[in-house]
């Protein structure tokens, strides 16, 4: 197997591959990472807050070391990756833009917000819960086949990174089991919460057009086995919620293609909004 | 005999050992193990710095604290690169830098453990107060990115562990 341990190697076929992987990669933590810190101060009880808080942390240095990745391989640095990109330009999956607190993108700020307390009633931890669950243990696989991946950059992080998302998956399926069992309502609010999250989960693994030159060049598996490895994580700990995986759900495609919903463009427009108020400016 | 690049690799891990973590100002970047690695030129020194956690907010304070330590040390070219090889792990924290820790009030790590890992191995910590073994797991998640929250049954007070990542 060659191993390409400098950006200089990376061929015709394979650098723009790497690059679309790495966008993925940066764009799936900046969002989620993003979503889970709309719940700082106001989590559901304190440790919940911390620990979506700290999540949040986490997945955007995660998000930053990819971008920093990016800016060596010639794209922009990542202050404007992440400022300036419109949605249509974002390669994230539909499940980490979804939007589970009202309010909180554009729609108004919560503090000194005289609705305040009937939008915080309207959000759906749960959702945040289920999504962060499911996404956690997508990320934990992936980064474990990075681990080995042919591009040595990514390989190093990757290993870095899993240290860290074990917290997360920890995290993830210690409240799934608790809250799965725990009293009628929470099992049925998991469940339909898990039934509506799981095509968008399906999403995380929308194969793109590099497939083949990242498997072929083994930077990256297909997308399919990591699919089928997520699968295989995370139906014991459904199962062990009581909780059941939908039959015959069809993967709700078109994040990595750059179609997104509207909460995309209205959770962007809060996130820039300082930014672009003078883009390029030192704070 | 000591050559000049010996002497010069002498001071620039003194130097270092003068950078405090922000976070944690009783260990240094040294006694953390953030060190990866030092280059001595004649007209240049490089460190390369491993970070503990890839979203820590102290990372670009400690790369400034180890430019200004260094020049402040005599070196005019100084570079600080951030790098994922070796990757940090708690392991790499120096037995002093654990006795310091725990002085500090903040339990050490335990081993580190790659892959998988259960709530049982970080809840077995020691109390960094009192050295009882009885104490409970509250949150693996705490106030900065590296600690997870215990409680004390035997002397009941809550203390922070680093986390064994």
């Amino acid at each position: 197997m060659t191993t390409m341990t400098a950006p200089s190697k990376l061929d015709a076929a394979t650098k723009p591959a790497v690059i679309d992987l790495l966008y993925r990669l940066a764009d799936d933590g900046l969002i989620i990472g993003h979503r889970n810190s709309e719940w700082t101060g106001i989590g559901p009880i304190l440790e919940e807050d911390i620990a979506f808080s700290s999540m949040a942390q986490d997945k955007m240095g995660h998000a930053l070391a990819f971008y920093r990745m990016l800016h060596e391989l010639g794209e922009p640095d990542p202050e404007r990756i992440t400022f300036e990109r419109g949605p249509e330009a974002f390669r994230c999956c539909s499940l980490v833009a979804m939007e589970f607190l009202s309010g909180s993108s554009g729609q108004g700020d919560l503090c000194n917000n005289p609705v305040r307390d009937e939008l915080l009633y309207r959000g759906d931890w749960c959702g945040s819960l289920v999504r962060q669950f499911l996404f956690a243990e997508a990320d934990a696989v992936r980064m474990a086949a990075l681990e080995n991946s042919a591009y040595e950059p990514l390989a190093h992080l990757a290993r870095k990174l899993r240290g860290e998302i074990k917290y997360h998956t920890l995290h993830g399926r210690l409240l799934m089991e608790k809250l799965g069992e725990a009293t009628p309502e929470s099992g049925e609010r998991l469940q339909s919460t898990l039934t509506l999250l799981w095509p968008h989960a399906l999403g995380i693994f929308e194969p793109t057009r590099f497939e083949s030159a990242l498997a072929e060049a083994k930077i990256c598996p297909p997308e399919s086995e990591l699919c089928d490895q997520w699968r295989s994580e995370v139906t014991p700990i459904i199962a062990k919620s009581g909780l059941k995986i939908p039959a015959r759900a069809m993967p709700h495609y078109g994040g990595r293609a750059g179609k997104h919903g509207p909460e995309l463009a209205a959770l962007l427009e809060a996130m820039q909004r300082v930014y672009m108020l003078s883009p390029g400016a030192t704070w | 005999m000591e050559t000049n690049t010996e002497t010069d690799l002498a001071r620039v891990w003194e130097a270092l050992g003068e950078v405090n973590d922000p976070e944690i100002p009783v260990v240094s970047v040294v006694d953390m193990g953030i060190i990866a690695g030092v280059d001595v030129q004649p007209d240049a020194v490089t460190v390369r710095m491993t970070p503990t956690f890839a979203g820590c907010p102290a990372l670009d304070v400690m790369r400034n604290d180890i430019s200004r330590s260094l020049r402040d040390a005599g070196f005019e070219s100084v570079r600080v690169d951030v790098v994922f090889e070796p990757p940090w792990s708690s392991d790499r924290i120096s037995e002093e830098g654990r006795r310091k820790l725990k002085e500090f009030g903040l339990a050490p790590p335990g081993p580190a453990c790659h892959g998988g890992l259960t709530e049982a191995q970080i809840a077995r910590v020691s109390c960094p107060h009192c050295d009882s073994a009885d104490t409970t797991l509250e949150s693996i998640f705490g106030p900065t990115l590296c600690r997870a929250i215990h409680y004390c049954n035997a002397c009941r007070q809550s203390f922070e562990q680093f986390k064994p990542v």
